[in-house]
């Protein structure tokens, strides 16, 4: 009989993903048990205070500010992304597509944001372009609020988003829909009744692509934000680096991390049983 | 025309520089069972995308039931369609596959369910309802496919080669459940297939295409026995080809003389005259062979001796090419009645008669002289 490598493959992963996942989320849950050190760093005795901190309203505030712009950022990059992945993928020039699709990875993230800045900023091109247009008249202010996240973090994972739903729908028989209007479906029934059924995996994963990582973003909120659009991961990072509260800091994570967890294992679940509805109704 | 119900107009089609159809005209009667036969690339298909409202025509008219159908989009015509790659939806069961249509003009869930059962019913599928289409035979989902097909009670339903895709028993099996449930309800079918042995053997009528033009259009028999064409005596069947030119005339037959086989008579199956250059064709079942050259060779009958060479035996009939000339071979195929008769008893190197009736050949192409 033939020897089974299988696990000894799946070694280096496992290694890397142990020492560079699981051992710093243990030690942010240790820390976050722990006592707060008078200039940073932790006190080793166990405390809750950490936990009982985060009943203060500023924080609940923060954490629905961050799930409310995560969701609307993730709702609004999926209906973009969704016709745009069709069209690139019925399009004669999809390779070329595609790579346009890939071209903003070639310069640093931060600096994008700062383009956006460039764009949006109250002496930005599109408040000029506004105003010599003569469509306004003053300056209009476009950044520092929620409204400016979430345009950004749309331009942020749109990418994300697409490329797993170009390759559902590339994959897609469109004699399909062919069929579907031959049987009297109309344009948008075949598209609700016949595309989205079977393109839900890629639909779920750019849904997973761009949530988990918009809600626990950092840079967005930092630098086009106000105070009123800060998001878990900006007080993380104040936690941290200004205040000097390693066991907050710790405990908000485990939040985050709780928070995305358990949507993440809910939708997922949600998607399933819908798919098990529909095999039960069929058995009657 | 009135009382067709499918007229086909004039209808052109261009890819780009690329011309698909050429001025096609069919006339398809109601309930007719009706068969596109030709090779592919032909343009049969694009022809049925057309009727089913998948492409536009860049010059002519569809009317269904006297009515054009060109401004319609696919979903308000009255056609449906089986496609060859049967395109069940994967996510649907075989009985949702089946009631889609219904659930689209959201008829009640009772009267869904009774039709739907009706329908698996006559495709022979009631007790698969709750399969996924991944789950099924071939088979099986043809048959889904032309259930769904049938649901909407289409006044034509477009078949684009749907045996295609399954072995050459089962082809067979469904052909003939084609057959039955065309005959059980009534509705015109238009059946597109390279296969001229499908086309033949289920058809009311059939068009014959090659190269974006319809080339004949007959019953099954009337293409077989009077093909219009070379092409269409060459496509459909096997068959021997005289060509020369006509040396004599009289009133119903002429006389051919032929470089294959010298003086061949022929009925004037097309007007000709002293001079023209003529292929003549005759179906390699219409040649007889013997020993013994038969008497009657010089009235009504065409005689040619020849030498044996090659038999291939395939059953039920045997398969004789014979040599008449250096480079001329004729095929001549042979029944088998009884296992031991005197043709059987033919074997290779044998110095043989090859002969047909005068009536059995076929003038299919003349040119004047």
């Amino acid at each position: 009989m033939r020897k089974n490598y299988g696990p000894a493959y799946a070694m280096p992963v496992a290694l890397w993903i142990s020492v560079f996942f699981v051992v710093p989320i243990s030690i942010i849950f240790l820390y976050s048990f722990l006592e707060k050190g008078l200039y940073g760093g932790v006190v080793w005795n166990f405390s809750l205070d950490a936990y009982r901190a985060l009943s203060n309203s500023t924080f609940l505030k923060v954490a629905l500010i961050t799930i409310v712009l995560s969701i609307a950022a993730t709702i609004i990059t999926l209906l973009l992304a969704l016709p745009t992945a069709y069209f690139i993928a019925r399009s004669a020039y999809k390779n070329f597509l595609l790579f346009l699709v890939i071209i903003p990875f070639w310069t640093n993230f931060l600096i994008r944001i700062y383009a956006w800045i460039a764009i949006l900023g109250n002496n930005g091109f599109l408040n000029n372009f506004l105003i010599s247009t003569g469509i306004t008249h003053t300056y209009t202010q476009f950044l520092y609020n929620p409204f400016a996240v979430v345009i950004v973090l749309v331009y942020t994972y749109l990418p994300f988003a697409l490329l797993p739903l170009y390759s559902t729908i590339e994959k897609f028989d469109f004699s399909l829909i062919e069929a579907a209007r031959d049987l009297g479906a109309t344009k948008s029934q075949s598209i609700f009744r016949v595309l989205l059924p079977n393109i839900k995996t890629g639909i779920t994963t750019a849904i997973l692509f761009t949530f988990i990582p918009a809600f626990g973003q950092y840079a967005v909120p930092q630098l086009v934000g106000g105070r009123n659009s800060f998001m878990l991961g900006n007080i993380i990072a104040r936690e941290l680096t200004i205040t000097r509260n390693w066991p907050l800091s710790s405990s908000i994570s485990m939040v985050l991390t709780l928070i995305t967890t358990i949507g993440v294992l809910l939708f997922l679940r949600l998607n399933r049983s819908a798919g098990m509805n529909i095999k039960n109704e069929k058995k009657k | 025309m009135k009382g067709s119900q499918v007229s086909i107009d004039g209808v052109s089609k261009s890819f780009g520089d690329f011309q698909v159809l050429k001025n096609v005209n069919i006339e398809i009667k109601k309930g007719e069972f009706f068969s596109l036969l030709g090779p592919s690339g032909c343009g049969k298909t694009t022809l049925l995308r057309i009727i089913a409202g998948f492409e536009d025509p860049s010059d002519g008219d569809i009317l269904l039931d006297d009515a054009s159908i060109l401004s319609l989009p696919s979903n308000k015509r009255h056609v449906n369609t089986v496609f060859q790659s049967y395109a069940l939806f994967p996510h649907l069961s075989v009985f949702e596959n089946v009631a889609f249509p219904l659930r689209l003009k959201k008829l009640d869930r009772r009267a869904i369910n009774a039709r739907v059962e009706d329908y698996l019913q006559l495709v022979k599928l009631d007790d698969q309802k709750t399969k996924l289409p991944a789950q099924l035979s071939g088979g099986q989902k043809q048959r889904v496919a032309i259930a769904r097909a049938l649901i909407n009670e289409p006044s034509v339903l477009l078949l684009d080669e749907p045996l295609s895709a399954l072995d050459a028993k089962l082809r067979q099996h469904m052909l003939l459940e084609l057959d039955a449930i065309h005959d059980k309800i009534g509705i015109t079918f238009l059946y597109v297939t390279h296969d001229q042995e499908e086309a033949i053997s289920v058809s009311d009528r059939l068009a014959v295409m090659n190269d974006g033009e319809v080339l004949q259009v007959g019953s099954p028999s009337e293409i077989y026995e009077t093909p219009a064409d070379i092409f269409v005596a060459t496509f459909i069947g096997e068959n021997n080809f005289f060509s020369g030119t006509i040396v004599s005339v009289d009133q119903s037959s002429a006389v051919i003389e032929t470089k294959e086989c010298g003086r061949i008579h022929a009925f004037m199956d097309k007007h000709v005259t002293t001079g023209d250059r003529v292929t003549l064709a005759v179906r390699p079942e219409k040649l007889r062979i013997t020993k013994d050259r038969p008497e009657k060779c010089d009235s009504g009958l065409n005689c040619v001796g020849g030498v044996v060479d090659e038999i291939i035996y395939t059953g039920f009939l045997s398969k004789y090419f014979v040599s008449v000339r250096s480079g001329v071979v004729l095929r001549v195929f042979k029944q088998h009645v009884n296992y031991f008769t005197e043709e059987s008893s033919i074997a290779f190197g044998d110095k043989i008669h090859v002969w047909w009736d005068v009536g059995d050949g076929f003038i299919v192409e003349a040119n004047a002289s």
